[in-house]
């Protein structure tokens, strides 16, 4: 096949509505594209370990203690899924981590804000899991085939953790006063963050047209933040929980609830990397990988010793 | 001591075990040495999670005051916690902490066996729920040990520090008390003198394939059976009881 004809035959897939698969023909762009998106939702799921990890070894009870480790598990499983759906695009494992470690990959801005009481973990659950199912509902329609089916799988579980996170509000909603802040204060900071999960408005985000077109992307962000918006709000009001937006309003016309001004300039400040915790979440895990080199080192010189033996065997 | 107090007092002292030790398991969350172990090591405080609190809802409902599970693992204080020294410690490195590991396993292994023929029916069947997972653990860890006794000289290092730190806790996972004699009296528990040619004699094998020495030294430190514990205890408790401390009665 020439390279036109290639790329007629990619085309006519995309139009399809069918799967491109790690073998087919794809051209650069479309491979890099996936490639970004993929390692950034891999590098989002490992990272957000962190902040929920800050309360593991606090979790009130025994159950909680469970929930929360199970669900951080789900995470790195998450991870480690995406990584490997990531390679069959070309790239090895620790060549992403490395560009997680020098910046030139990205994760989700949301988990550079810090989890100071109990009630984030419930409001991560909540507010940022549920922003992300939204967002990966949509993505099981994705057109890289291994990304949409890592999604439908992933899916599963995180539905759970936004049902778990919500419990964990509601329960706090009905406690002691102090409780009741706490829950209130975990809504206040993490609303907006959660908001801004879907990213730029559509008319400022350069990525979306493309990945629309090659139906990598399958909803707006503006559509998917909405439907977030409507289901969210309802659920904040059922437990008693303030929404922190003074313009927020029902529009009976549109049945939408429409939401104040986002402020932009934060997400960009964060992103830019003066969150509160950048720093701190990226430096943990080069620490951490930095000090788990000597164990992979002697995997590598067991597996090899093993081998030899084998073969003077 | 009735037999019952005793029979709560040895719950406690098992669930004890699970709870620190799955303590510091979920410390390495995040902090593996590669993103499989990470989850491996976060599973296995799982499931000893979950033994914990299989064995502190059978101690809850011997108990005489009503106390629940989450009141016994939250509420006490490092002088009314019997787990053992051993699972206390702090995890050091990746090699330290598999070690800890494979001695507890190992331990755990042989203390679950003897209890399936317990005369007490619950023991006996949370014992066998227990010892399915830590068969698991014990080849977990073992599986580590072996493959950085023969991995690179600095693995080997690594392991032969550990053995030489840890092996003074290993005696106090043999020791007895009063709620033992009782219980072995009436055929609910085991002697522990019997386990431990057991235990030294599957851990050995595991080292010796590791090409790694049993250290020889004589100063065993032993206390946790009977609420004597290193300082370490205490730090960990206070961290893993700070909400219920905080918020007295709150529910969660």
């Amino acid at each position: 096949m020439t390279e036109e004809e290639k790329l007629i035959r990619f085309n006519s897939l995309i139009e399809q509505d069918e799967k491109i698969e790690p073998k087919d023909w794809m051209p650069e762009a479309y491979r890099k594209t996936v490639l970004r998106q993929m390692t950034q939702h891999a590098h989002s799921e490992v990272i957000g370990m962190q902040p929920e990890g800050n309360w593991v070894l606090r979790a009130p009870t025994l159950r909680a203690k469970k929930i929360l480790l199970a669900k951080i598990q789900d995470e790195g499983g998450h991870g480690l899924y995406l990584y490997s759906a990531a390679e069959t695009l070309g790239m090895d494992r620790s060549t992403m981590i490395q560009q997680l470690h020098e910046g030139k990959a990205k994760y989700s801005h949301i988990f550079n804000y810090p989890t100071l009481n109990w009630a984030d973990i419930g409001a991560i659950g909540w507010l940022v899991d549920g922003a992300a199912i939204v967002n990966q509902v949509s993505l099981q329609r994705t057109s890289y085939g291994p990304y949409a089916r890592a999604m439908v799988r992933i899916c599963k579980e995180e539905s759970f953790h936004q049902r778990q996170g919500y419990e964990i509000m509601a329960h706090m909603m009905e406690g002691t006063k102090a409780q009741r802040e706490m829950a209130q204060d975990a809504m206040n900071r993490w609303w907006w963050p959660s908001l801004m999960m879907f990213g730029p408005s559509d008319k400022d985000s350069w990525h979306t047209q493309e990945s629309m077109h090659w139906k990598i992307k399958r909803s707006s962000n503006d559509d998917l933040r909405q439907k977030f918006i409507d289901k969210t709000v309802d659920q904040a009001y059922v437990i008693g929980l303030t929404v922190p937006d003074k313009d927020l309003k029902f529009n009976e016309a549109t049945s939408h609830w429409e939401i104040g001004a986002i402020n932009w300039d934060e997400f960009w400040n964060v992103v830019k990397g003066n969150g509160l915790c950048n720093h701190k979440r990226i430096s943990h895990h080069i620490q951490f990988h930095n000090l788990g080199k000597w164990v992979r080192e002697a995997i590598m010189a067991y597996a090899e010793k093993n081998n030899q033996l084998q073969t003077s065997n | 001591m009735t037999t019952n107090e005793a029979l709560f007092n040895f719950s406690l002292r098992i669930a004890d075990d699970n709870l620190v030790l799955a303590q510091r398991l979920a410390e390495w969350c995040s902090r593996g040495p590669i993103l499989e172990e990470d989850l491996a090591i976060t599973n296995i405080s799982l499931d000893l999670l979950g033994e914990a609190e299989d064995f502190y809802e059978y101690a809850a409902s011997l108990g005489d005051e009503k106390k629940s599970a989450d009141d016994l693992a939250f509420l006490r204080s490092e002088r009314e916690y019997f787990n053992h020294l051993l699972v206390e410690q702090p995890n050091g490195d990746f090699a330290c902490t598999m070690m800890k590991q494979m001695l507890y396993a190992g331990y755990a292994k042989h203390f679950y066996e003897a209890l399936l023929n317990s005369k007490d029916e619950t023991l006996g069947a949370l014992a066998n729920k227990g010892l399915k997972e830590v068969k698991y653990h014990f080849r977990h860890s073992s599986e580590w040990i072996i493959r950085f006794g023969k991995g690179t000289e600095e693995s080997q290092l690594k392991c032969n520090k550990a053995i030489e730190e840890l092996w003074r806790f290993t005696d106090d996972l043999f020791e007895m008390n009063a709620t033992d004699k009782i219980l072995m009296t009436q055929g609910i528990s085991c002697s522990l003198m019997e386990i431990h040619p057991l235990w030294k004699a599957e851990i050995s094998h595991v080292l010796d394939e590791a090409g790694i020495a049993i250290p020889e030294v004589n100063n065993a430190i032993k206390g946790g059976i009977n609420g004597l514990h290193t300082e370490h205890l205490g730090q960990l408790l206070c961290e893993m009881q700070y909400l219920q401390r905080a918020h007295p009665g709150a529910k969660w």
